[in-house]
């Protein structure tokens, strides 16, 4: 994998609100912490609780952050259409992007930064989809290495009550597996 | 070794509280405050305290001031729309003398306005929003360690002053998390309530250390101009009373200051900020200064009694000051009152919701500066 986080790193995480995007950045933001990281995490969402277009980002340093909120993301995810159509243009060429399959028809992905996975799908396959960000999460962080997978794995299941533990392992395991299928097309 | 804490802006509000003795609260959840209220409701009655969600936010201030005089360390949260109806009773807290806390966490206003956008619209508000010369003080914080440390403040400037004291947050802060070092118990001083020696002459209830009811004193309590044991006065005596709780937090505007300065020394500009704007500030001034250019920050945290002396003592080198704001021009006048003319003052304000960025504070200090160095 060449795709090296820079330092300070800007992840922007964003879907439709119920997709839980702003756990997924604390998950991020406690694993990152577990590394020993400087972290700080923010979020924006509508006054509507649930299904208006909801963004969480996480900057990971290791020195001091002041500016606590990204300017432009180095790391993109998009879950949902109404996300994609607001946040995917605002990025920089180095930018990488994971999208889930359906937020688009339009070819964006270019076999270099812009990916594709059927992340939506996998968590129905899964079991539920509630569980869609933390398969994100297991496949993002695959693919860019922002934190150690011990560290996200931990924080998944730290947030977890105990009788979800074993459908947010299987999650976390296909979410991993998911970024298989894209491993090998990164140059 | 300690450890690192995940923690948001709103939960060390509440254990801030919690650390600094709190133990009542009373509120009404508004966004972006109600995490606050949330950890009170979980926290306070497994620790013997006292928690109780009111029917608005007029009851919410008024059972924190009975619970005062009841002996509590008592405090309540809210956002603009609650902290509008809640100006009444801080006027009730400011003439009764009644340690309290109260903090606002801001959202763009007027009215019911974007509940879930940040906004520094209150500022003035927290300063004159209940009628009549009043005392208080208003404290503010821009990471959520500061968060932490504020509110410990603001429970101990209380105590000390036996004034209302207003946390100002915003929505930005309140929601955000970062990772802080958690105050150890003894870590940071924590003011006591004062208590009567026993078998000491009964002092007067006003004009000493705050006594709550119950110690065996008999005195009135009343939002009427009153004598030293309560009892409505007028006159002379009512002018007096009024001096006396304005000028107790007005002439320790140095002892009440907290604040940070950077890079003032040799400063031909100098950023002033407060709250969440301190953030884009510092980042601001940190890029200015590594293309050499002479810029200091001047991070204000508590915003009244206003800290003039911080501006009468400001280096000769400086020429220009910028105070940006997520308003349209608030703390600046004051500012530009106590630099009085020593340096040309502006504003720069934002008010869609957004934080200002390190781009734009930037940008308008080389815009008036120039390159020169």
């Amino acid at each position: 994998m060449t795709f090296v986080a820079r330092d300070p790193v800007q992840v922007r995480l964003t879907g439709t609100g119920g997709q839980g995007v702003i756990t997924a950045g604390i998950i991020l933001a406690e694993a990152a912490l577990m590394d020993g990281r400087n972290v700080v995490q923010t979020q924006s969402y509508g006054p509507e609780a649930r299904l208006g277009a909801s963004k969480s980002e996480v900057i990971i340093s290791s020195r001091k952050i002041a500016y606590p909120q990204v300017t432009v993301p180095d790391v993109l995810l998009c879950l949902s259409e109404d996300a994609f159509n607001k946040y995917f243009r605002d990025r920089h060429d180095d930018t990488f992007v994971l999208l889930d399959s359906n937020v688009t028809d339009e070819p964006v992905e270019d076999g270099r930064r812009v990916f594709k996975l059927p992340i939506v799908a996998t968590a129905l396959q899964v079991g539920h989809k509630v569980v869609v960000n933390v398969v994100a999460l297991a496949a993002l962080n695959a693919l860019t290495g922002l934190v150690s997978q011990a560290s996200l794995k931990e924080a998944v299941l730290r947030r977890v009550p105990a009788r979800f533990r074993e459908l947010n392992e299987a999650a976390f395991a296909a979410g991993e597996e998911l970024a298989t299928m894209v491993g090998e097309a990164i140059p | 070794m300690k450890t690192q804490q995940l923690m948001q802006g709103n939960e060390a509000c509440a254990f801030g509280a919690l650390y600094a003795g709190c133990n009542f609260y009373a509120g009404y959840p508004i966004t972006p405050s109600s995490e606050i209220m949330e950890i009170m409701a979980r926290e306070l009655p497994r620790r013997g305290g006292v928690f109780l969600q009111a029917e608005d936010e007029i009851a919410s201030i008024s059972a924190v001031i009975g619970a005062a005089w009841g002996g509590a360390r008592a405090m309540t949260a809210t956002s603009g729309p609650g902290f509008s109806l809640m100006q009444e009773g801080i006027g009730y807290a400011a003439i009764t003398e009644t340690p309290c806390v109260v903090v606002d966490s801001q959202r763009w206003g007027p009215s019911t306005g974007q509940p879930t956008k940040a906004a520094q619209g209150d500022v003035m508000q927290a300063i004159w929003g209940t009628h009549g010369d009043h005392p208080v003080i208003v404290l503010t914080a821009g990471h959520v360690r500061d968060v932490f440390e504020m509110t410990v403040a603001a429970f101990n400037l209380a105590e000390l002053y036996r004034v209302p004291v207003v946390l100002l947050l915003d929505e930005i802060l309140s929601h955000m998390r970062e990772n802080i070092f958690v105050p150890e118990p003894g870590e940071l001083e924590v003011i006591p309530r004062s208590r009567p020696v026993n078998g000491a002459k009964p002092v007067a209830p006003f004009g000493g250390p705050f006594i709550p009811l119950g110690y065996g004193v008999r005195f009135s309590v009343t939002g009427l101009a009153h004598d030293d044991w309560g009892f409505p006065v007028e006159g002379p005596p009512a002018e007096r009373l009024l001096r006396r709780i304005v000028e107790k937090v007005w002439s320790k505007a140095r002892e009440i200051a907290r604040y940070e300065a950077l890079y003032l020394d040799d400063a031909r500009a100098v950023v002033v900020c407060y709250g969440i704007v301190s953030r884009p500030a510092e980042s601001a001034v940190e890029a200015l200064r590594s293309e050499g250019l002479k810029v200091g920050l001047l991070t204000l945290k508590t915003l009244w009694p206003f800290p003039d002396f911080l501006f009468r003592e400001l280096p000769t080198t400086v020429e220009y000051v910028l105070v940006p704001e997520l308003n349209l021009g608030q703390l600046v006048r004051e500012v530009e009152r106590a630099v009085g003319g020593r340096a040309r003052v502006e504003h720069l304000g934002r008010v869609d919701g957004y934080l200002l960025t390190p781009e734009q504070i930037a940008g308008r200090v080389v815009e008036n500066l120039g390159r020169r160095v």
